[in-house]
Parts: C-alpha cells; sequence; structure tokens
C-alpha cells in the first residue's frame, strides 16, 4: 500500500491532492513511471452518463388532512408504486403514462414517462398529482387531486435498483427488418452497431476487481452527491475476464441512491427510445483513490484493452439465445466503425462520452478544491467467488 | 456552371393538383431530386427538392413558383438542435441518411452539418431527449 484513504483525505482537505480523469492518467502514467505516479497520484475520477432503466425515486408527500393511505397514484398521468406505507411512493423509470398508445402505433414514441416526471422533479416543475385509497379509521381520506413541487414534498431520492454496468453488449440485427430496441434503431442484415459504455471513463472498468468501490462509496449522482447503496441487480462477477481482469460482458452493476433534491436536470434526464419505451439517463461520477500501484495500474486501462460482445437483436437476444457473434474492443467502436463477418459496420454510442467526461472533470474539480472527500467501503461488492450470479429465470413455466 | 439548392415548397390545396415540378423542368431546364412528399388532409403540400440547375435558371424558377403561388425557402434554416437538451448521444446519427449528425473524434461531440439536412425528420422521432425540431413554416 503507498497510501491510505485517511492519508488522501488530508491532502483532499489541505487542498492538495492530485487528482486526475480516467482519460488523462493514462498518458500521465506512461510518461512518469507506474512506481513514481502512484506515489504522486492521489484519486482518479470515473464517469459514465446513458440511460439506466432500472432506476426510479422514493417520495413522501406529507400527510393529506384527513390523512390518507394511498394505495394508487398518478404525477401527471403517470403511474407511481404505492404498496408501501400511507404517503410514500416509487416512480419508476419506465413507467409509461396511462393514456400512451404504448406500441400500438409502431413504433411507440414514449414522449413522456417516469424518467421524465423525475426529470421534471428535478427541475423543479409543478407536478399534477392525483390519488386514490380506500379509506381505513385512521386513514379516512379516499381521493386526493393536486399538485406540488419537489420543494412542497419531505423527501425525494433516486433510488436506482441497477446501475452503472461494468460492460454492456454491443446490438447488431442479423434479421432482414429494421428493429427498435433499447440499444436503439437497428437495421438491418448487420447494417450497424450501437454500444452503450464510456469505455475507458467507466467506473466499473477501472476498478475491475471492487477493490475500492464498495458500499457506502461515495459517488457524484445527477449532479449531487449519492452512495453506493449495494451491488446491482443481475450483479455477476463471475463472467469471463481477459488478461487484465476486464471482464468481456456485462458483469458488475451497482445499486445507487442519492438526494434527488440536489441533483440537476442536466444530469438525470428523461429519455424516450422510440418503439422501446421510456427510461432514465443517469450521470456518475466514482472516484477511484490510489492506494496501491496495482489499483493506479488498473486504472491506466485504454479502450483498446476493453471487449464488447456483439450480439445480435434481431434474433439471438429475444430469444435468449447465448451466442456472441465477434468480440470487439471500444477503440474500434469509438473509431467509428467495425468488421464483422468481413463487413465493415458502422457503430454508434448510446451513452454519451462527452457527458462521461465532464462528468469525471467535475468530480476532479470537487475532490481537487476539498468540496468532496474519499470514503472507506463499508463492505466490499461481491466478487468473482460470487454463487449467485445473473443466471435466467429458474422458476417453473405453467 | 450548375449550382444545387435544396427547398422546401409548399402548396396551397388549389395549386396540388397542377404538374409544377414538370414545369420546372420543360421551362426552365432543371433536374430535381424529390427528398419528400406530404400531403395534409385539406390538400395542402409540402414537397422537399433538390434542384439542380443554372444560377439564372434557378433564379428564373424561384421566381415562377412564387408567381403561381408556391411559397418556397431554403431547406438549411428547418433543423434546429436545443443545445441543453442534447446530451451528445448518437442517436440521431445512427438514423440520419444525408450523415448531417457527424460524430467529431476523440471528443465523440455529435456536431450538426445543417446544410445537408433534407428534413426528412428520422432523428425528430429517434432522439430520446426531445432535443431536434424541424419546422417547415
Amino acid at each position: 500500500m503507498v497510501k491510505t484513504i485517511d492519508e488522501i483525505n488530508e491532502k483532499i482537505k489541505a487542498g492538495k491532492a492530485l487528482v486526475f480523469n480516467a482519460e488523462e492518467i493514462i498518458d500521465h502514467v506512461k510518461e512518469q513511471g507506474l512506481k513514481k505516479a502512484a506515489k504522486q497520484v492521489d484519486v482518479v475520477t470515473t464517469a459514465t452518463f446513458g440511460p439506466m432503466c432500472s432506476s426510479g425515486a422514493f417520495i413522501n408527500i406529507g400527510h393529506t388532512k384527513p390523512k390518507m393511505k394511498i394505495t394508487k397514484a398518478w404525477l401527471n398521468d403517470v403511474e407511481v408504486f404505492c404498496g408501501i406505507a400511507a404517503v410514500d411512493m416509487y416512480i419508476g423509470a419506465t413507467q409509461i403514462a396511462d393514456n400512451d398508445p404504448a406500441n400500438a402505433l409502431y413504433p411507440g414514441s414514449f414522449k413522456y414517462g417516469g424518467g421524465h416526471v423525475i426529470e421534471d422533479l428535478i427541475a423543479r416543475k409543478r407536478l399534477k398529482f392525483k390519488a386514490q385509497g380506500y379509506g381505513t379509521h385512521d386513514y379516512p381520506r379516499q381521493e386526493i387531486l393536486g399538485e406540488f413541487t419537489i420543494d412542497d414534498i419531505n423527501d425525494a431520492f433516486l433510488f436506482n435498483p441497477r446501475n452503472c454496468y461494468q460492460n454492456y453488449n454491443v446490438a447488431v440485427n442479423c434479421s432482414d427488418s429494421k428493429i427498435y430496441t433499447y440499444l436503439g434503431v437497428l437495421q438491418p442484415r448487420l447494417g450497424n452497431a450501437a454500444y452503450c459504455s464510456a469505455g475507458q471513463l467507466s467506473p466499473l472498468l477501472n476498478d475491475p476487481e471492487y477493490r475500492t468501490i464498495g458500499i457506502g462509496t461515495k459517488i457524484f449522482l445527477g449532479g449531487g452527491i449519492g452512495y453506493v447503496a449495494w451491488h446491482g441487480t443481475q450483479h455477476d462477477p463471475t463472467v469471463t475476464r481477459n488478461e487484465y481482469m476486464i471482464p468481456t460482458s456485462g458483469a458488475g452493476t451497482l445499486a445507487v441512491i442519492g438526494d434527488l433534491k440536489q441533483m440537476k436536470p442536466s444530469w438525470i434526464r428523461g429519455t424516450s427510445l422510440i418503439g422501446y419505451g421510456v427510461s432514465l439517463s443517469v450521470g456518475m461520477g466514482i472516484p477511484i483513490p490510489i492506494l496501491s500501484e496495482e489499483i493506479l495500474r488498473q486504472t491506466c486501462i485504454t479502450d483498446r484493452d476493453i471487449t464488447a460482445p456483439v450480439i445480435d437483436y434481431g434474433q439471438d437476444y429475444p430469444n435468449s439465445i447465448n451466442k456472441t457473434i465477434a468480440q470487439v474492443d471500444y477503440a474500434s467502436l469509438k473509431s467509428g466503425s467495425i468488421k464483422i463477418q468481413n463487413r465493415k459496420v458502422p457503430t454508434f454510442p448510446i451513452s454519451s462520452y462527452s457527458k462521461a467526461l465532464e462528468i469525471a472533470n467535475i468530480l476532479k474539480t470537487w475532490i481537487s478544491t476539498g468540496d468532496f472527500l474519499i470514503t472507506h467501503p463499508v463492505a466490499g461488492l461481491p466478487g468473482r467467488g460470487y454463487a449467485t450470479g445473473s443466471k435466467p429465470f429458474r422458476g417453473k413455466y405453467r | 456552371m450548375q449550382i444545387s439548392k435544396r427547398i422546401v415548397l409548399h402548396y396551397p390545396p388549389v395549386l396540388t393538383e397542377r404538374p409544377i415540378v414538370y414545369e420546372l423542368v420543360k421551362k426552365y431546364d432543371i433536374m430535381f431530386n424529390i427528398l419528400r412528399a406530404d400531403f395534409s388532409v385539406d390538400g395542402a403540400g409540402m414537397l422537399l427538392l433538390e434542384l439542380t440547375g443554372k444560377k439564372e435558371n434557378l433564379t428564373k424558377s424561384f421566381r415562377f413558383l412564387k408567381k403561381v403561388g408556391v411559397r418556397t425557402e431554403l431547406l438549411s434554416q428547418d433543423i434546429e438542435r436545443s443545445e441543453d437538451r442534447c446530451v451528445h448521444c448518437g442517436v440521431c446519427a445512427m438514423v440520419c441518411p444525408v450523415g448531417a449528425f457527424v460524430i467529431t473524434r476523440p471528443g465523440m461531440i455529435v456536431e450538426l452539418k445543417t446544410a445537408r439536412c433534407i428534413g426528412c425528420e428520422e432523428c425528430v422521432k429517434v432522439c430520446p431527449y426531445n432535443a431536434v425540431k424541424i419546422s417547415f413554416l
């Protein structure tokens, strides 16, 4: 170990911490050498920005007069989950508005849904509110119509059960017709390819074995402060890894939490995916404290060293056929085209690399100016021995 | 010297039966390429054309269109992107048939080349952030 988190925090408080983003660190280590750089550098910032469907927000709107145990509720005509206590509810990012024709008019445009409700809350817009309850002795009220902004309610916090996928599929379409997916519009017969990762900037690709990122890690979430709450759903550290310990497919995920009242609409965006549905684009930045040479070495990963599986979303993906057409690296993906089956296929990102870079730089500024201290994780994320992994449905079909 | 212009023609309902494009070809030696055509239920029409011909013939064509009652406008002024809403993903570039959205490297910023736009509105339909607007006023 070259330094401890406490030593790094002392330097941050004194305004003397040396911080690089995960792109800059690559050249810095090349110039200085690993040993020297590990002593100098305190923190490397990583980030990502893109649609993350498994997201949502808990809110508590405060008790009405008379009191009400809400069983069904809508915000701007988007239904929210009420199967929790009286005036607590959960706004699911992918919930569509009740009157949305969805894919009945194919491809559906999905202009407004849960993700947009969350964005509007953050933007301090007034939301239309409707709720019903069956009425009890202690909670007699059965109906309410009203409106509120985020400042009128008690609590609002984002709680996303699965964000920040460590790596992700590259989607192509081998069928004969155009398809609409959560990875964009895929042209037939390998007409294009879509990917969704910040590659060398992405948090879990810079700490591939979860040495520093764990439960309790303080992060940039949507423009405010958030925390890693748990490993995300479908967290699967057991997948195949390359010589740099980088998973060659999906792998780790994070469940994250943060105060919605601090967030900004530039970093949390309602997202409409044509023919697919509504989502929430999340901006996240995670600091990696440089505690050892090995941790620093892992942050020096480049797009060339990270590969992702090319999957056919025309036939294989929807039918749960585990088939990888090719394995391609992010340097090629970012160059604008990849070669598959001897064909040049144009590539397009769904996530935003430029936004991710902006976030990594904001976090760098927060740390360099002493505003953001590094946390000790209170527990690690499940590692390679994790038995659960992400397996297909194992219940019974009837 | 031949020059090309991309223009939007707005037809009032009374003119949609008249073969105006044919007249452009016949009278002014104009080559045309139909990029898009729309007709509303009331019979008004919108035609997006690329016209190629001698400069003086194009000028005469525009004069002719104005005289018969077809409103024209240059296309490149019609596409607008909200810089606040755009996050520079690549979804618009994925569907644009004419390469009006160019992903620049290494920064991965999506540049909009308005002059290339043919107003097909594919980007408007797919933009996840509702950042692009095309108007044919």
